[in-house]
């Protein structure tokens, strides 16, 4: 036989034998894929950000598949219309979402407020933080090396002037900057509504705060007095209010004298 | 035993396949950046490494047997590439973990230079079937320490002020490059380890 004939029987040989094992492979050890979860998983923003609490949008697919979870509102970045989507794929009631986005508690910015030392370092809030709270004289404020654009999957903020802005339109509340800001000065906020917000999460004496920040809350109590709702309350010399409560009707924001708490509509 | 040793020491030091003999680069740059995924693939190329070396061997026989060593890289290539798939499938079925853990990088491997390379390089050093299963061993793990090192470096690198002309792929060769030469300082180990 000659060798070049010999060549391509064993090569067509290896490729066939090779072929029909995968084939056969493919066939034997096929995996059955689950349609219900395929197709949640579609409906799905696919940004695998936990916000369900999920490993992901897989994960989350999968354990309403499987029955493991019966809630089809876990998914905030999604929204009511995802809701209603997997509602509908697996016969669940639809539960709604209350549109959401984060927002930074915080107005420390260079204008109004200074630094306490000159930091040379990674460029990491949570560093940062281990050295004396960060480079601000205010111990509670945005560091601004943003820690939170790092991790945010939908690029929604971005370092105004020294400390973080979150745009509420690309926003979609998945919360994972809550969890990464070392200071925890985000929270999430109904989009649409307007409430009042103190833009401050200073726990340091009146007098003190004064020293460190232009528009740091000094905690005394005016805000608390006049709000008619109950919604505004002073613990550990900071304001905090209820969005529950709060009816955004502004009057706590009149008597503040340092201007920190806001009146604000997000996504207007 | 002795012999074993010294191939295996050689493999991973002296002679790395990705920071010495420059194979498998695609990968080492690609699939760097983080020390956890670098460390999934390489253990896949491990793996594989290990696996098509003991299939390719006796085929390499067949093909010597009868006059056709020119048929190598292609045939090689071949069984290399069924052979990730069925790895694959395997894997999907019985291991889903490690499949998901695994999951893009294996696909990748089918046409990872090294695999070939360290096949191929089994023939020319003229190694028996036992001699080419450590070099190959020894090629994965070198894979293996070479991408977590330069995993780390460049972990490093993220947080380090590089000049804004270098920021990207500039910085990671030439990071690239003095990891590789740090490893020509091993020169000359094996050798006189074992002498």
């Amino acid at each position: 036989m000659s060798p070049i004939v010999l060549a391509v029987i064993i090569v067509a040989a290896i490729g066939i034998i090779a072929g029909l094992g995968l084939a056969v492979a493919s066939i034997v050890m096929a995996v059955p894929v689950d349609e219900t979860a395929e197709k949640i998983r579609e409906c799905l923003p696919g940004a695998n950000c936990g916000a369900c609490g999920f490993s992901g949008c897989d994960g989350y697919a999968a354990a309403l598949s499987k029955g493991e979870t019966t809630e089809t509102n876990l998914c905030s970045p999604g929204g009511s219309e995802v809701s209603a989507q997997i509602a509908e794929i697996t016969g669940l009631t639809a539960g709604s979402i209350e549109p959401k986005a984060a927002i930074v508690l915080c107005q420390g910015s260079c204008g109004n407020c200074d630094t306490k030392l000159e930091y040379e370092g990674v460029h990491s809030c949570s560093m940062a933080q281990q050295l004396f709270g960060g480079p601000k004289k205010c111990q509670y404020g945005c560091i601004g090396f943003g820690d939170c654009i790092n991790v945010c999957p939908y690029d929604a903020i971005k370092i105004c002037d020294g400390v973080a802005r979150i745009d509420p339109t690309m926003c979609r509340a998945c919360g994972i900057c809550i969890k990464a800001c070392p200071k925890h000065l985000i929270e999430l906020l109904p989009v649409h509504q307007r409430k009042a917000a103190v833009l401050c999460k200073n726990g340091d004496k009146g007098a003190m705060t004064r020293k460190e920040c232009k528009t740091g809350c000094i905690g005394c109590m005016k805000c608390a007095k006049t709000c008619e709702f109950g919604a505004v309350t002073v613990e550990g010399n900071k304001a905090h209010v209820d969005y529950d409560k709060c009816t955004g009707c502004g009057k706590c924001t009149e008597v503040c004298p340092v201007k920190c708490i806001t009146l604000i509509n997000l996504g207007e | 035993m002795k012999i074993f040793f010294s191939i295996l020491l050689t493999a991973i030091l002296t002679q790395n396949f990705v920071l010495a003999k420059f194979l498998g680069i695609c990968p080492f740059l690609g699939v760097s950046k983080k020390t956890k995924t670098a460390t999934g693939m390489s253990l896949a190329v491990i793996f594989v490494m290990v696996l098509s070396t003991a299939v390719t061997y006796p085929i390499n026989t067949l093909l010597v047997n009868n006059d056709l060593e020119y048929l190598q890289t292609i045939v090689f290539i071949l069984v290399i590439a069924a052979l990730v798939q069925l790895v694959e499938i395997v894997l999907k079925k019985y291991m889903p973990p490690l499949y998901n853990s695994l999951g893009i990088y294996l696909p990748l491997i089918t046409t990872n230079c090294a695999v070939l390379g360290v096949v191929l390089l089994n023939i020319d050093n003229g190694y028996g079937f036992a001699e080419s299963m450590v070099n190959s061993l020894g090629a994965g793990i070198g894979f293996l320490v070479a991408m977590v090192m330069f995993a780390g470096v460049r972990e490093r690198m993220e947080s380090s002020d590089v000049p804004e002309s270098l920021k990207g792929l500039p910085i990671t060769l030439v990071a690239a490059s003095l990891v590789s030469m740090s490893f020509l300082g091993f020169a000359g180990l094996v050798e006189n380890l074992f002498a």
